[in-house]
């Protein structure tokens, strides 16, 4: 497959189209009407609790947070394809992966409302924290890898990027180090057309993001990212790539941030309404809807009703968080070294000083 | 005159030196058809072209390396690091070369160009968006490192900056960037790097600070007045170089010295400052030198920030020590 679609040719694999009708019926993957229906589920939820958090940051509940609203395909193919023993090494807009990975939507909202205790996962194994430094998580998870190729393992790592991350120098050495190495990483890159405001084009002059997997000798598959079909089929050939020894692989999953880069962006100075609705019609959920609807899998009726309970669900986890309680002093020092050093031990206490001090001064 | 917060008063200083002199173009993630993150550099494509105030590909690495080419080339390049946490893939272009050309070829290269940067925390910002690290910046032998605490300043060392021929790391207080509006001069002035400025004449103990710190230190000043303490307050301004004089001359008079900074403690700016006043004036010590500054800890994310900043009550607290000492 990733011969046919070799990045070279410019081709972006697509099974389901814009309108929900199948276009490569060859490739359609088989799902179970249930585990694709729990899928779709997956992806509304994402982006119901997506749309929610961007409001809540409007009421001052949240500070700032960047959308996944129109990215959720990609996230929620992963999703279903990862496992337990695999490692999920995110970027920053992934929140779909997150979830099925076993993070919660608490832990998102604790990290986004200011508190470390949100990048602690209590229930997901084998998560990286969320990396804001662009694109540097990317030699991280060759080195995850390269730690599992070493082990014997079997498990594989998927990492994320961005368009904007593409052009960083740790982009091109984790690809380098990983087709090196011949790991077992997965490596995609959510093109979602801009870098806050500069559009892809503006970062680079190759054709495609996929192909800068070919001068480093790694298959790369240019796929669209709002087809969960493809997204899925894509990963699953991905998978077996690695599995039998001839990983990293590289997709450039092609897709849209209908929202703003964070909440603190404004995308009408740098993007029109007709390019916005242009791309509405490329909609990951509203096509894989279309599609279910046509196979009697789900009606809007559903929809509705099942968006009202997660809109329940979100604001339950939501109100959770904002219980939190205050944030302990000793936070800031204890998780800084594994052993801690006397001085740092002398400047908490120092501190512990000051606040009595400051206690009786302002009573 | 003209009513102006920092953020205006460094678009006009850029919107001068583009005017007058054209190998000046500026450059950096977001900075042309956005005009900035912050706004910095709004409204300056479209007056001057994509040729001259331009978007580059994320790569700050690339940003700063591209700089040091054009500058040697004999332009004046000024180049943005979107947030102080994103500076350290460029960080080899700026210790290795950026800092060191003009040595390496004997004064035959020049690297005049000046690196933005909006540093500092208060903002209830992400992680790597909050950082004061002037003690890195500082320790690099031929790099100059500035930062300015009010638009005036701001506006008058750019500029300085920007007609420099070595390498400035112009440090921006974003906590401050729209907080403080003052009457700027219209048109053209300079500020010469290197200099402090004394903010506020006292006897009892001479603090200095710089950039953000500054606002936070004169509310702690209000407080010392209202406890019989005089302070003077030094407006660093320049980390490197720096203004020995300014401080051993005010050290000498007031006798105690405390630094306020928002860094990590230990092998900070306060520690330099505190052994220039030793060195300059030891003898009219009558207190240890002190260090406000931030814990030696990563700063935390906004729930926990309060605890690693420096407010006016943790200043204050100092001032009346040092005077008891």
């Amino acid at each position: 497959m990733f011969n046919n679609y070799n990045p070279i040719n410019n081709i972006e694999f697509q099974i389901l189209d814009h309108n929900g009708k199948i276009v490569a019926k060859d490739m359609l993957p088989s799902i179970k009407d249930a585990d694709l229906l729990k899928a779709y589920k997956d992806m509304l939820f994402a982006r119901t609790a997506d749309l929610q958090i961007v409001s809540y940051q409007r009421q001052g509940r949240i500070y700032t947070y960047p959308p996944n609203y129109g990215q959720e395909a990609i996230s929620g193919a992963v999703g279903s394809l990862i496992k337990d023993n695999d490692w999920l090494v995110p970027a920053f807009r992934e929140m779909g992966a997150m979830l099925a990975k076993g993070v919660t939507l608490k832990e998102l909202f604790l990290y986004f409302m200011g508190y470390e205790d949100g990048s602690k996962y209590s229930k997901a194994k084998r998560t990286l924290p969320i990396s804001v430094p662009i694109a540097s998580q990317f030699l991280h998870a060759a080195g995850l890898g390269y730690a599992i190729k070493y082990s014997k393992d079997k498990d594989l790592v998927y990492a994320f990027v961005g368009d904007g991350g593409t052009s960083e120098g740790d982009f091109h050495e984790a690809i380098n180090f990983a087709g090196v190495w011949k790991i077992p990483v997965i490596f995609i890159i959510q093109n979602n057309q801009y870098g806050i405001s500069t559009p892809t084009k503006m970062q680079t002059a190759s054709q495609n993001l996929a192909i800068k997997s070919i001068a480093y000798g790694v298959k790369g598959i240019k796929v669209d990212g709002n087809d969960y079909f493809a997204m899925y089929k894509t990963l699953q050939e991905s998978i077996k790539i690695c599995e039998s020894g001839e990983g990293p692989v590289l997709i450039e999953a092609v897709t849209y941030r209908k929202g703003a880069h964070t909440t603190s962006d404004d995308p009408s100075k740098y993007r029109t309404k007709e390019e916005e609705e242009l791309w509405d019609t490329k909609d990951p959920l509203k096509r894989l809807k279309s599609y279910l609807i046509s196979k009697k899998l789900w009606t809007d009726k559903e929809e509705e009703k099942i968006i009202e309970q997660y809109k329940v669900e979100v604001d339950r986890q939501f109100i959770e968080a904002e219980n939190y309680g205050p944030y302990p002093k000793e936070d800031i020092f204890k998780y800084m070294y594994a052993e801690m050093p006397d001085d740092l031990k002398e400047q908490e206490k120092e501190y512990e000083r000051f606040l009595e001090w400051k206690a009786s001064r302002t009573k | 005159m003209k009513i102006m917060n920092m953020v205006n008063a460094i678009n006009d200083a850029l919107d001068i030196k583009l005017n007058e002199d054209r190998s000046v173009v500026v450059y950096g993630q977001d900075v042309g058809v956005e005009g900035g993150v912050f706004r910095v550099t709004e409204g300056l494509q479209k007056k001057y072209g994509a040729d001259r105030v331009f978007d580059s590909p994320l790569a700050e690495s690339g940003i700063v390396g591209t700089a040091i080419g054009m500058s040697i080339a004999g332009l004046r390049p000024i180049v943005e690091m979107q947030f102080c946490g994103f500076i350290y893939p460029a960080f080899n272009q700026i210790i290795s070369h950026a800092a060191r050309m003009h040595n390496r070829s004997r004064g035959d290269h020049k690297t005049p160009m000046v690196i933005r940067m909006p540093y500092g925390g208060g903002i209830n910002a992400l992680e790597h968006h909050s950082e004061s690290m002037e003690a890195i910046f500082g320790h690099i032998p031929g790099l100059k490192v500035v930062a300015p605490s009010t638009p005036h300043d701001a506006k008058g060392m750019l500029i300085s900056a920007i007609e420099s021929n070595d390498t400035i790391l112009f440090m921006e207080p974003k906590r401050i960037y729209r907080a403080i509006k003052q009457e700027v001069a219209e048109g053209k002035y300079t500020i010469p790097l290197g200099k402090a400025n004394v903010i506020s004449q006292g006897k009892d103990v001479t603090i200095v600070s710089f950039g953000a710190m500054i606002r936070e230190v004169q509310k702690a000043i209000v407080m010392a007045k209202e406890a019989g303490i005089s302070v003077e307050l030094i407006d660093l301004r320049s980390i490197y170089p720096i203004d020995k004089e300014t401080i051993s001359k005010s050290v000498k008079k007031t006798g105690r010295i405390i630094t306020v900074t928002e860094g990590p403690k230990s092998f900070g700016l306060g520690a330099e400052i505190s052994q220039i006043a030793i060195e300059e004036a030891f003898l009219h010590l009558e207190a240890p030198p002190v260090r406000v500054s931030g814990f030696d800890v990563i700063v935390p994310l906004p729930k926990g920030e309060h605890h690693y900043m420096q407010d006016p009550y943790k200043i204050f607290y100092e001032i009346e020590k040092i005077v008891k000492y």
